[in-house]
């Protein structure tokens, strides 16, 4: 009786991708069509009251999009995922489904500039408010909690310095307190982390980054642990209450484990509308099949580059965490043990001015601002993706004018290195 | 049996061969689970018969309701409980005491008893606890992806449009019904 479960590579490729039923097609057909005919009406009416899994209508889902739902699902461990535009549409979903007007959040300040943005200025508008807490400090985490607490969120690898947050830790607070953990996985993808495994309950992701990896197509997904009770404590009325747009179902009690994500499916996403596209999540899929490959020597290439920094005279730091002499090596031995991704941050002795002259003078590495693609890229985050904080903020966030942030892409590190020292000079 | 984990085929192998489900404690109010899910299986080509002493003698989705086990008029496949744990060991000794036995007494999603699981194995009655056959029946079937569901299953083979030719469903290869 004893079945083979399928391991992480084998999920990568098949999870959610069996050939489609009608035509044979061995890869996921790209469905491009807004809307889906009906058997009846009676079967148009099942639908629309969840009576029945089916498509209805693109911005809820697509079977394109379910694949890639399934396959983020498996690889995370997690009992459902629901894919979306962004991986910021991900963040407002989530937080859409948990939070009332007034309620609050704590978010370590060790994050994705523009999901400081979000928080603070978009969030604060819909009556959401995050309070900020440090990811070193365990203390400042707890004491950040009130009862109007819905959540906590962290990054698993926090852009852009690429410090790795005590994962295991910051679960016991979230569950003493009764709320949940969400974690932003996208700078460690499932491959190098499974923030489920230590205690989160819910995942996100930015798909735009390493797991599409190729740098052609925005996504994002949120994906449910099936671990925690949302009707509990009755903080999450959306979740456990009879909800009026659907006769009176409870969400909670009807879907069980897999109830976070149909409820940000079929109230977030079907009244606030960041759907994806049928052709990005195509692209996102082909990119996964890959993952374990490319991250691997994301990783070994940013490690090999961070050693080649941390000696060169003209770099006064380096803050990569699969270096043996870097504070966060021991976290990164526990949470990453592959490798420490391959996003992180230097200085040069020559700051400011230093910074700018090496992203203004690289000839491999791009210059833009994104993470997460085949190719190497360079970003000065003081005066682009975190150019909107303020000093305190930026230094908190890792991003102090000095620093030049390296997205380490999988060509031939001795390219890539040839490359910063040509622009270091 | 290991109740924490249940084998894909012994799930399957219970939801191709079994025919007649009597649900205990099915609701006639259409946003409760029990109706969503007698609903589900109805439409894949289950008989489903409903019992609830409430709704003894009327219809429910069609199927003729009856107050307990003992009064429906014909042989029951599967004995589908969904009420709680507890109460769920009286329901077990009572399907046990039915000419001809059931094959399979399946607990919803958050029911477990193991006492009484286990008066039903002695029997030769297999048991399925703590799960839904519609999203069991989803996982096998494929349609669990549709809402992103992970279901920890993969294969090559292409899946199967269910054999009531009806649009976007999926069956799991379960024998032609004369229903």
């Amino acid at each position: 009786m004893t079945e083979r479960t399928p391991g992480f590579d084998t999920l990568a490729i098949h999870a959610g991708a069996s050939p489609d039923p009608a035509t044979g097609a061995r890869i996921t057909p790209i469905y491009q069509t807004t809307a889906f005919v009906f058997d009846d009406v009676k079967h148009a009416s099942d639908l629309f009251a969840l009576k029945a899994f089916g498509n209805i209508y693109t911005r809820i889902m697509n079977p394109t999009q379910a694949v890639l739902e399934a396959k983020v699902a498996a690889l995370e461990g997690g009992t459902a995922a629901l894919a979306v535009a962004s991986g910021h549409a991900a963040q407002m979903l989530v937080f859409h489904t948990m939070m009332q007007p007034g309620d609050e959040f704590v978010a370590t300040r060790q994050l994705y500039g523009g999901s400081i943005n979000q928080f603070n200025h978009s969030f604060k508008s819909f009556g959401w408010h995050v309070v900020w807490a440090d990811a070193e400090d365990m203390n400042s985490i707890e004491s950040a909690l009130s009862p109007k607490t819905k959540a906590i969120f962290i990054e698993s690898i926090a852009n852009p310095g690429g410090r790795i947050t005590d994962i295991a830790a910051v679960a016991k607070i979230a569950k003493r307190a009764g709320v949940p953990l969400i974690v932003d996985n996208t700078l460690a993808t499932p491959y190098l982390c499974k923030p489920i495994e230590h205690g989160a309950n819910i995942v996100v992701h930015s798909l735009t980054k390493f797991m599409g990896g190729h740098g052609n197509s925005m996504g994002g997904a949120i994906v449910d642990g099936g671990n925690f009770d949302w009707s509990k404590s009755g903080k999450y009325p959306l979740l456990s209450e009879p909800n009026d747009s659907y006769h009176g179902m409870k969400f909670h009690e009807t879907f069980g484990g897999i109830a976070f994500a149909i409820a940000c499916r079929v109230l977030g996403l079907r009244d606030l509308g960041p759907a994806i596209s049928p052709q990005n999540a195509f692209y996102i899929l082909t990119g996964m099949e890959t993952l374990s490959l490319r991250m691997q020597r994301h990783c070994d290439n940013a490690l090999k580059v961070a050693e080649w920094l941390s000696q060169n005279p003209s770099v006064a730091w380096v803050n990569y965490a699969g270096l043996p002499t870097d504070s966060h090596h021991a976290l990164q031995k526990k949470y990453t043990p592959r490798g420490a991704g391959a996003v992180f941050t230097f200085g040069l002795k020559g700051g400011f001015e230093a910074g700018v002259k090496v992203v203004s003078s690289v000839k491999l590495i791009s210059h833009l601002a994104n993470v997460g693609d085949t190719r190497s890229l360079i970003i000065h985050p003081a005066s682009t993706t975190h150019s909107q904080l303020m000093p305190d903020q930026l230094k908190k966030a890792g991003a102090t004018p000095d620093v030049v942030r390296l997205s380490i892409g999988i060509e031939d590190v001795e390219d890539i290195i040839a490359d910063l020292e040509q622009a270091i000079g | 049996m290991n109740h924490d984990t249940y084998p894909a085929d012994y799930i399957r192998g219970i939801l191709q061969s079994v025919k007649v489900i009597a649900m205990v404690g099915a609701s006639s109010n259409e946003v409760r689970p029990s109706n969503l899910v007698m609903k589900y299986l109805l439409g894949k080509g289950y008989d489903v018969i409903p019992v609830n002493p409430g709704l003894a003698g009327q219809t429910l989705l069609g199927q003729m309701a009856y107050a307990s086990l003992k009064d429906i008029p014909k042989p029951i496949d599967m004995v589908d409980i969904f009420r709680n744990s507890e109460a769920a060991g009286k329901i077990v000794d009572e399907a046990l005491t039915l000419i001809p036995k059931p094959s399979v007494i399946w607990m919803q999603l958050t029911v477990r008893n193991d006492e009484a699981a286990m008066r039903a194995e002695a029997q030769g009655v297999k048991v399925v606890m703590n799960r839904c056959p519609k999203m069991e029946y989803g996982k096998l079937s494929g349609e669990w992806a549709w809402v992103g569901g992970n279901s920890g299953l993969v294969s090559s083979r292409k899946q199967q449009m269910h054999q009531s030719g009806k649009m976007q469903s999926l069956g799991i290869g379960e024998k032609p019904t004369t229903r």
